[in-house]
């Protein structure tokens, strides 16, 4: 049996998106700056599903920049922001600990060119601490940049509530939506952001693409630059078949958003039930406030890469936040800021999944996860010692 | 999987060696599980020669394919040609290891020469100081 379960990643295309791709490839073939017909009808598509995704996040089309993905919409809201701020003297930026790299990593860039990086703690559930996010905001900061729901655990954040602490505070607020859009309801004005970051390939979208939410009138640099395209925000001859088919997968995903909840959570509740059975195990995360999708665990004893080639060799496609996956030495800096110490952070394991797996794929992940645990602690030095009582379990 | 080559996960699909002897001659451990990595080799010598050799290895996959195939090269072999047994032979002898994974192959040498280190020590017999060296640079790892 094939389970494909890690659609954090990237979720398989959804057949009406790939219908959109293909068809806009085809036919609308003209480069959307062109003043002839093709050109024309290329940029009524490209205005269309720009109007289109601004609708289905509360925002006006205006607002919306088109980008290669996640990433590049993260890092031009927080360049924008930081270039804006360091105008004003104002050279710092609240964040937190869990926030993905394309966040962290733009972070170190403006630590080293002299901003103050503020990363707010979680809890142990990897909420953000809020006492300590406000009192971090000051008359010095520029932004806060929190993300809606964490990739590795899925925990949701309370962005609507920080959203209106800086709106009171009039600083600037980012929030990276890469993994909620698409799959919780998102609405721009409720949630006071000024920037919003979201990407296709999350929610059945082709890969490459994303959009940038800017809030009219928030400051926005271009981060490359060398055209007039996206108002002179965003220069490259548009991904126009990527775009339109976004707007496709997002009006998708978005259509029995309520049904398919209820049958991820369902499906969710079931593999978390099921995994916690396994000893000396634990869930990663909030278990009421996280995605529908999102099940991430830790597994004592083991090492996180030799249960992925497991189970990539039983038909299971999953990822892990262990060190050996990420080409360091470190394991996941999510799991290590809800306080998973490094030697059960090393075992991690996340299944994200949607409405397109199915009860008896959970029932195959039952067995065959439990069964690639065992099979890994069997030969861990580390195991033997906790059994032997060596070493004292943690979880 | 693409990442690894097809000896690699041969090894790690069907890893020799695997165990523990309990009534080992020398043990000899290196890595630390806040690094990711544990690799232990035990180590049963007669007439100055690996009668057996087992491996118990908490680390990535090509960590366990690492050791699973330093413990066949070393299995029957007289210590003095185990000591000679490099990082870069156990690599190659898996057809190879992405760059990132080299050190699991530098830890399978570190593992082999630390337990033959641990039988001199036990049986008090003379050894090259550079070996001691080499130990101390695993306790780093």
């Amino acid at each position: 049996m094939q389970v494909y379960a890690d659609n954090a990643a990237t979720a398989k295309m959804r057949p009406a998106a790939l219908q959109t791709y293909i068809s806009t490839a085809k036919e609308y073939y003209g480069n959307p700056s062109s003043l002839h017909e093709a050109g024309q009808a290329a940029k009524e598509v490209l205005e269309e599903s720009r109007a289109r995704i601004a609708n289905m996040i509360g925002a006006e089309a205006r607002e919306i920049i088109f980008t290669s993905g996640g990433s590049e919409a993260d890092n031009q809201a927080i360049f924008s922001a930081a270039m804006f701020g360091a105008k004003k003297g104002k050279k710092k930026i609240v964040s937190t600990a869990i926030e993905h790299h394309a966040v962290l990593h733009a972070l170190d860039r403006l630590k080293s060119e002299g901003f103050e990086i503020v990363l707010a703690p979680v809890d142990p559930n990897g909420i953000v601490n809020m006492s300590a996010l406000e009192q971090a905001i000051d008359e010095n900061t520029c932004l806060v940049s929190v993300m809606l729901a964490n990739n590795e655990i899925g925990t949701i954040q309370p962005v609507r509530e920080i959203g209106a602490i800086c709106k009171s505070k009039g600083v600037l607020f980012h929030t990276d939506a890469v993994q909620a859009v698409g799959h919780i309801s998102v609405d721009v004005t409720a949630l006071n952001a000024d920037y919003l970051a979201l990407s296709a390939h999350k929610f059945g979208g082709p890969r490459g693409v994303g959009a940038l939410y800017v809030k009219k009138g928030a400051p926005l640099f271009p981060l490359v630059e060398g055209g007039a395209q996206e108002r002179g925000k965003r220069a490259g001859t548009e991904n126009l078949p990527a775009v339109a088919a976004m707007a496709t997968a997002l009006k998708e995903s978005l259509l029995h958003l309520d049904q398919a909840t209820a049958k991820v959570t369902a499906l969710r509740e079931k593999l978390i039930e099921g995994l916690l059975k396994i000893p000396h195990s634990a869930l990663n995360g909030d278990r009421i406030k996280r995605l529908a999708g999102n099940a991430s665990f830790c597994f004592e004893g083991i090492e996180g890469e030799g249960l992925l080639l497991y189970l990539s060799d039983m038909g299971v496609s999953a990822s892990s936040g262990s060190a050996c996956t990420s080409g360091s030495l470190d394991p996941s800096h999510v799991l290590l800021a809800i306080g998973r110490v490094h030697d059960v952070a090393h075992g991690s394991l996340r299944l994200t999944l949607n409405e397109e797996n199915t009860e008896e794929e959970i029932d195959y992940l039952l067995k065959v996860v439990p069964e690639a645990v065992e099979k890994i602690r069997s030969f861990s030095p580390v195991w033997r010692d906790l059994q032997n009582g060596k070493r004292s379990f943690i979880l | 999987m693409a990442l690894y080559s097809e000896k690699v996960m041969d090894h790690f699909r069907n890893p020799r060696n695997v165990g523990v002897i309990e009534d080992a001659d020398g043990v000899g451990e290196v890595g630390n599980a806040k690094c990711g990595d544990i690799m232990k080799i035990y180590l049963k010598i007669e007439n100055d020669t690996i009668a057996d050799v087992k491996f118990e290895t908490f680390g990535c996959g090509s960590a366990i394919a690492s050791s699973s195939m330093a413990t066949e090269m070393i299995k029957g072999k007289p210590l003095s040609q185990a000591l000679e047994l490099t990082n870069k032979a156990v690599a190659e002898a898996l057809d190879g290891l992405p760059a990132h994974k080299l050190h699991c192959s530098v830890l399978a040498e570190e593992a082999i020469k630390n337990a033959i280190l641990d039988y001199y020590k036990r049986n008090g017999l003379p050894f090259d100081p550079s070996l001691e060296q080499a130990c101390a640079h695993c306790e780093e790892e």
